[in-house]
């Protein structure tokens, strides 16, 4: 049984100018342990899809137009809100993109780490021994100095570091992270994409990582997921995505990565209007 | 952190002296001393009366510069007035003599009893309220309570104090219209009714301030965050959002903390309390420059001195916040 099964999910955001189907009858799953990455441009609702996981999506303005999405075999639409704030953070976690707002900025280290310690495990006995612990498994060198910083007061790899040790604080069975990298420079990437395959191994949990960067994927996912205007455009492993793309928006998308050694003066554009009137 | 506040201090100075040389101005381009004289004294009091009241209180000197011989030029009413509020000696009252010290001491009483309660019952209200509609917001709750504090906020406050006279006083009896004893439960009973209405007069205005100061916080990503966590939306509402949305209340809220002692011109005249804000209202009535100078000097000391407070206030919610 996989553990994360998405069936045809469909989010609907109302607006002022009328409505926006986000996420498009979408349907993928993921087994457990494995790394699937979701690629697609700003827009294609691969943000709205990791929000919904856990229900995240604000409502309104958004809306769930149906679909189903079960996690370890139970529907999350016909749980109740005390079932879902149990799971949120325990077996579903996130890292988000920028974790100098996605932190909150007037607690420090210490807290934010310990409240979701104390919101799902409450058989930890030594709380600063545990975030000690944490801090160190997500590659925090001088932990008992973080612990008692406040997030301003680290730099951007540090910061996402505390997110991710944060995520990690349950032992959840999948963390979806939300273009973990897309705020840190490309040095810090590479740390933060090493140690997030790190503890993947380490915790055995499934991730499910957002991006709009080919190139992380082909380091880091089993699986790929194309998404294109709110709908799942092509799905593969990593090889067969990367090398024999079949749709045409994949074919466009991978023809925008500038490769290394090579002399071109322009960067290929997406060409939309000739996308819509190729779609197969 | 010190030269930080030493330097704030030191802004005050040329602050305060500004009030009370605007205070002095406008106060003596609408009267001359010897009219001051002749409203205090009746209108049959000799010339010789006239004179001997200006000089008995040094109303007698030029306004600003000494320009007579053998005088030293700041042998003024103006540089007289203000190096005697710099020692803090308030003088006498003008029109009955009293020390001006005393009025206020005995002012401000009367005037705490109405305000430190009002304010803590308003912001207790305000923000449990205005929390409320930022945690419903949008839906039809949430838009009756803001056309609710919009109506609350159109009234004017005399209005308040007219129907809750009318209403409560007169119609229901329940507690008495007007006046102040300063004796035990009989005090409450003239107390309840001014507090009510100032509470009621300020809530319309500072639910929507809070609550808009509110739903800027909700769309932060550190509530996702939370609400990603598993937090309930009480802990997320209570905890994270109110931390952070004290920064912005802590501006308002402290920097009014010290006119509380200053009391409420409109509330202790109307509902008769003997307060430091119908002495300030008698003061402009009967010419009385020396009780008047007198409160818009401490007033203007206790304003500084709460943006100093606010300061304090804000280094100790937002750890971002460091004086340099």
């Amino acid at each position: 049984m996989p553990l994360l099964d998405v069936q045809n999910l469909r989010v609907t955001f109302v607006t002022e100018d009328g409505e926006v189907k986000a996420v498009d009858n979408v349907s993928f799953s993921v087994e457990p342990g494995e790394t699937v990455a979701v690629v697609g441009e700003s827009g294609s609702g691969k943000s709205v899809t990791a929000l919904s996981l856990a229900r995240l999506v604000p409502i309104p303005p958004a809306r769930y137009d149906g679909g189903k999405i079960l996690f370890d075999g139970k529907d999350l639409f016909s749980m109740g809100r005390r079932e879902l704030q149990a799971m949120r953070g325990a077996k579903i976690s996130y890292v988000f993109q920028e974790p100098s707002t996605s932190l909150n900025p007037v607690f420090r280290v210490r807290n934010q780490i310990a409240e979701a310690i104390h919101l799902h495990r409450h058989d930890v006995k030594d709380v600063r021994a545990e975030i000690l612990h944490l801090l160190d498994l997500v590659g925090i060198r001088d932990a008992a100095r973080v612990m008692d910083a406040y997030p301003h007061q680290l730099s951007g790899g540090m910061q996402q570091r505390v997110m991710i040790a944060m995520a990690i604080a349950c032992r959840p069975a999948l963390l979806v992270a939300d273009e973990p990298t897309t705020a840190l420079d490309v040095t810090i990437q590479a740390q933060i994409l090493e140690l997030l395959r790190e503890l993947r191994k380490k915790l055995g949990m499934a991730v499910l990582l957002i991006t709009h960067n080919f190139a992380i994927v082909a380091n880091i996912a089993d699986r790929v997921l194309v998404m294109y205007h709110g709908k799942i455009v092509e799905q593969g492993t990593v090889a067969e995505v990367l090398r024999h793309p079949k749709h045409p928006y994949t074919k466009a998308l991978l023809a925008c990565i500038p490769k290394l050694g090579t002399k071109q003066r322009r960067l290929p554009v997406i060409d939309h209007e000739l996308l819509a009137s190729q779609q197969p | 952190m010190f030269n930080y506040f030493l330097r704030r201090l030191l802004y005050a100075v040329p602050v305060v002296f500004g009030v009370m040389l605007l205070t002095f101005v406008l106060f003596f381009m609408v009267q001359s001393p010897r009219m001051m004289a002749k409203r205090n004294l009746g209108p049959k009091a000799t010339p010789q009366a006239v004179e001997n009241w200006l000089h008995n209180r040094g109303y007698d000197k030029p306004l600003f510069f000494n320009t007579s011989p053998g005088k030293s030029w700041y042998d003024s009413l103006f540089f007289n007035h203000m190096r005697s509020l710099i020692m803090f000696d308030l003088g006498d009252s003008d029109s009955t003599g009293e020390r001006v010290s005393t009025k206020f001491k005995k002012g401000a009483v009367p005037s705490l009893l109405i305000t430190v309660p009002a304010f803590v019952l308003g912001l207790y209200l305000s923000l449990v309220t205005s929390l409320f509609l930022a945690f419903v917001r949008k839906s039809k709750l949430d838009v009756g309570g803001v056309i609710a504090c919009v109506v609350l906020m159109s009234v004017p406050i005399m209005v308040y104090v007219i129907v809750g006279q009318w209403l409560i006083a007169v119609q229901l009896s329940w507690l008495p219209a007007f006046g102040f004893t300063p004796s035990g439960l009989t005090t409450a009973k003239f107390l309840m009714l001014p507090v009510l209405v100032y509470v009621c007069a300020g809530l319309g205005g500072d639910v929507r301030l809070f609550r808009a100061i509110f739903l800027e916080e909700v769309h932060q990503d550190y509530v996702r965050t939370a609400q990603a966590k598993g937090a309930s939306h009480g802990r997320v509402l209570f905890v994270h959002v109110l931390k952070n949305g004290m920064i912005a209340l802590i501006t308002l809220v402290v920097a009014s903390l010290p006119f509380l002692i200053m009391g409420s011109l409109v509330i202790e005249n109307f509902f008769g309390i003997p307060g430091l804000g119908s002495l300030t209202l008698d003061a402009t009535r009967t010419s009385d420059f020396a009780v008047m100078r007198a409160s818009v000097y401490l007033g203007s000391l206790l304003y500084l001195f709460g943006l100093l407070l606010t300061d304090l206030c804000y280094a100790s919610v937002d750890p971002r916040i460091r004086f340099k």
